[in-house]
């Protein structure tokens, strides 16, 4: 990779390793966002924020439109008495958690999620989730993290709640035999069509993190090997790691290349042959490359430039580069987790500009300069930059649409055609 | 703490934001965490505002705590003017900010930065977003109208100069604010009075020290404005007016105060503009409005006036009225009290989807979350104010006010209701097959099951004593859906008064006969 020159001097840093650095505004979502997908991904869980009434809307916001089932998520909006001292903050999360189950009875998992204003006050969720846990137990497991804004970025929210579930995952029987557990959010239909071709390759004990129900966590062990479906999991994986799970290092399953290098990864790791991961995978792949040759024909020469949003810009640029043949302008990630995106790093271009941290204002001045055909980027900045006369593609929509294995590579592909598409078509 | 799910107002700082959103040359700087970024996308996405809200966040992080955030703050500020040179900056804090105590104001102004600094408490753990708006107009305009005062700011009226007034309210993320502006403003140039200033929207700080030169304010919305134009009579002597032009009669009694106000003859004007709303009304077709159920909740100024549209000029029953804003919940009891019901004052949607189930209105006056309660519910909704989705800033010309916002009142608090000998119809011959309550309706999904049914809606109580004959229970189900619930109560009461033990199909008429429809 090679270092690029800064057009202004502080705070940006061009590390050694190419990587841009920046500090100064950061235009992200706070990781209370993943309550938007984790709260209809767990079927019988609830999220309740402590927090503002900023959070409330915050949640609100990025949920984009109300959604028409009552959500499983709320907020404990903090109120002076409550900063005051005036009133124990314990006895009213308390009290609102026993308002809540009373009129959500079927809820068998309750989140906890700190925020700002709790992490600034140092609100102990971890000793009320303890405290409530034996109070409800055994109908409802209480547990905490933190979506903070001060600690987490967007997706890192999915990473602290999941790495919140993995103390309590049951301990797989001694002597069990090899399992997969295969870690992120992922929308059910793909999970199922994972689990089919795990199967096909005579992978059949995989599980899921997180589960569709509480009542169906994975049990865990020295057996257990770990495949991350998203690349924000450090946390996560940490603690699975902590409890005798391997990882199973891979690129992830974004693409016709991203998911048959996912696959074949676990099938090594499982001791498939070579030949039949090649026998299994080989139609598959075939099909996922004529599903993506349409909108290869549409974008191969365009160039990309892509602001830091969820952590899957870098596996996202492996696949437009290597499969489609977009050109890289810049590449933003919130962070920059080596170890997990080792294997992707080296699938990247040689000459790409990685960028980590933001500063929105110069990099919105380096996006202006660079004039790229399409800027990947937050609901924020999309429509000015429309305005200005930038093509753009909202980034929130990678993590709410189908976008990972073979058959959603050409639906991942035409999320990136379509703003292009509807520039040709619109005469006004 | 209040549990919520849905709330109807973001923080204070949001208010903040919309009132510097909706001005020019003007810059916030907020001392905030990552994550609060997240409220330009109610300016790009909802508002389809080309631009980004001209606002500067500090986004500090939990590494930052330890160390210096003050410091964060200020070069923020200095790298805001320097990139953006406003004519003027208003610098605050979000809630977390807030708790860490920087004072993010003196420590702008502690930059001396060439330009206006003005800086905001917005308690985030008291207020909301109304009051939010409110109180940084009124510190904007009381930060650069007073200043260019110089003693004597109201100029000497020349013999036969015009009239001239200042428009206060509209504002960004304004439930019609752009056309009601538009309409308001058409309105009083034809009274031949001049407008001096628009403000917040569009004005810079150049134009709110100008502020002063008006003989009069006009006060669109009480909300955002009310406040600022209270402290402009106060310090300048200015009178502002208190009708808010919404339905046709308001409109007239508005334009007569306006007159009043410029000392201008209203006659020639209120004879020649008419709105389509008197006729549309006593048109016959309209026959089938009358008495139309309708529960009405939004902001107090727009609840109010639809109140009054409802009940005088369509020709409506108000059944339900209420507000989330507690500064006017005066407003909201007084005329509850002219409509003899219950005022509901309230933030919590759960409390007002309790009592729209309640209720069974045959129409909703709301706002988004009204919209997603009769949606539940099965019942036509129409928005009426604040706060609002994408679909509520329409391409289209459709104000609220004036006689032309009278107009758009009529239709679109019309066009979700059945029509006329459509409903006919369905009470006719309640067992065709496609007018089962679950076939399909424009109302969309089928009402009477919603898949998690709202706890706290109260359903009716059928005592042990009580019971009903099967044809009775069969004849209640060939009553059309949104008044069953009604007839089941009226004719369980009727029975009870009654000592009825057993109602019967005689029993459902001879409650029907007792109450009317």
């Amino acid at each position: 990779m090679t270092i690029h020159a800064q057009p202004c001097a502080v705070p940006s840093t061009v590390s050694p390793d190419g990587v841009l650095r920046e500090r100064g505004q950061r235009e992200v979502f706070c990781g209370l966002t993943g309550i938007v997908w984790l709260h209809r991904k767990i079927q019988d869980a609830f999220f309740l924020v402590v927090g503002s009434r900023t959070c409330a809307h915050l949640i609100q916001s990025a949920a984009g439109v109300m959604i028409f089932a009552e959500p499983r998520f709320a907020t404990a909006i903090m109120e002076e008495r409550d900063l005051a001292g005036l009133v124990d903050a314990n006895d009213e999360l308390d009290r609102i958690v026993t308002q809540l189950l009373a009129r959500r009875p079927e809820i068998k998992l309750l989140f906890l999620v700190g925020s700002c204003p709790s992490e600034v006050i140092k609100l102990d969720l971890s000793r009320a989730a303890l405290r409530l846990s034996q109070r409800f137990s055994p109908g409802v497991r209480v547990l905490n993290y933190s979506g903070s804004g001060i600690e987490t970025t967007f997706t890192q929210g999915e990473d602290a709640c999941l790495a919140s579930l993995v103390p309590v995952l049951p301990a797989a029987d001694r002597g069990a035999r090899p399992s997969l557990l295969v870690v992120g959010a992922l929308a059910d239909v793909v999970e199922d069509q994972f689990r089919r071709t795990f199967t096909a390759l005579g992978i059949d004990q995989v599980s899921f993190l997180p589960p569709r129900r509480s009542s169906e966590l994975p049990a865990i062990g020295p057996e257990t090997r770990v495949l991350l479906a998203q690349p924000f999991l450090g946390d996560t994986a940490r603690a699975l790691e902590e409890r005798g799970c391997r990882r199973i290092p891979a690129p992830f399953p974004l693409g016709g290349e991203g998911t048959a290098l996912w696959l074949a990864a676990a099938a090594e790791a499982f001791g498939v042959s070579r030949a039949h991961v090649d026998r299994t995978i080989a139609p598959l792949k075939a099909r996922a490359e004529r599903a993506l040759a349409r909108y290869r024909a549409q974008l191969a020469g365009k160039r990309v430039f892509l602001f830091p949003d969820s952590q899957i810009e870098i596996p996202l640029a492996r696949f437009l580069a290597r499969e489609i043949g977009m050109e890289l302008v810049e590449v933003g990630t919130p962070y920059l987790h080596r170890d997990h995106l080792a294997a992707e790093l080296k699938l990247l271009p040689q000459d790409v500009l990685l960028s980590e941290g933001q500063d929105v204002e110069r990099q919105l001045d380096r996006c202006r300069a660079a004039r790229p055909d399409l800027v990947v980027c937050g609901l924020g900045l999309a429509n000015p930059l429309e305005a200005e006369g930038l093509t753009t593609k909202w980034s929130i929509e990678l993590i709410f649409t189908p976008i990972q294995g073979f058959e959603q590579a050409g639906d991942l592909a035409e999320l990136f055609a379509r703003p292009l598409l509807r520039q040709t078509r619109l005469a006004v | 703490m209040q549990l919520s799910v849905w709330t109807y107002e973001g923080p204070p700082h949001i208010g903040a934001m919309r009132i510097a959103t909706a001005m020019r040359d003007v810059h916030y700087v907020l001392h905030a965490p990552q994550g609060d970024t997240y409220a330009d996308l109610l300016f790009t996405m909802i508002e389809r505002r080309d631009r980004r809200p001209p606002v500067t966040y500090t986004t500090f992080q939990a590494r930052d705590l330890g160390g210096d955030t003050a410091d964060l703050l200020q070069s923020a500020v200095r790298a805001a003017y320097d990139r953006f040179q406003p004519q003027a900056m208003i610098v605050g804090a979000s809630c977390t900010a807030e708790l860490i105590q920087d004072d993010p104001g003196g420590l702008a102004q502690a930059l001396r930065l060439p330009i206006p600094v003005i800086p905001l408490e917005l308690p985030a753990y008291q207020r909301k977003e109304n009051w939010g708006a409110s109180e940084t107009f009124y510190r904007i305009v009381r930060a650069l109208a007073a200043s260019s005062a110089d003693g004597s700011p109201r100029r000497e009226k020349e013999t036969g100069a015009r009239p001239v007034c200042n428009l206060l309210g509209p504002t960004a993320l304004g439930f019609r604010h752009r056309d009601d502006l538009a309409e308001v403003t058409r309105q009083v140039v034809e009274l031949g009075i001049e407008i001096n200033v628009v403000a917040p929207w569009n004005a810079t700080p150049a134009d709110l020290a100008r502020l002063p030169l008006a003989d009069f304010n006009i006060v669109l919305y009480p909300e955002i404005a009310a406040t600022a134009a209270q402290w402009l009579q106060r310090q300048f002597g200015q009178p502002y007016t208190r009708t808010i032009p919404i339905g046709v009669t308001a409109t007239r009694e508005f334009i007569a105060e306006v007159a009043q106000l410029a000392g201008v003859d209203a006659a020639p004007v209120l004879a020649r503009t008419e709105s389509r709303l008197p006729w549309y009304s006593r048109s016959v077709d309209s026959t089938y409005l009358t008495g139309k159920r309708v529960f009405i909740f939004g902001d107090a100024t727009h609840a109010v006036a639809a109140a009054r549209v409802a009940t005088q000029e369509l020709g409506f029953e108000v059944v339900g009225l209420g507000t989330y804003s507690r500064e006017f919940a005066r407003e909201i009891r007084e005329a509850a009290a002219i409509y003899g019901v219950e005022p509901l004052i309230t933030d919590d949607y759960l409390e007002v989807e309790a009592r729209v189930g309640e209720l069974r209105p045959e129409l909703v006056l709301g706002t988004q979350m009204e919209r997603h309660i009769a949606k539940r519910l099965g019942v036509p909704c129409a928005v009426i104010s604040s706060p609002c989705h994408v679909q509520d800033f329409p391409a289209r010309y459709s104000p609220q006010m004036g006689f032309e916002g009278a107009n758009v009142l009529f239709d679109t608090w019309v066009h979700p209701l059945m029509m006329g000998l459509e409903e006919h119809l369905l009470g006719m011959f309640r067992e065709d097959h496609e007018f089962a309550d679950h076939a399909p309706s424009h109302l969309g999904a089928a009402p009477a099951a919603p898949a998690s049914p709202p706890v706290r809606v109260v359903e009716p109580v059928t005592s042990t004593e009580l019971a009903w004959a099967s044809d009775a229970e069969r004849e209640l189900t060939k009553i059309p859906f949104f008044v069953r619930g009604k007839a089941r109560r009226n004719t369980e009461r009727f029975a009870r008064e009654r000592n009825v033990n057993l109602i019967t199909l005689e029993t459902l008429y001879d409650a029907k006969a007792h109450f009317g429809r």
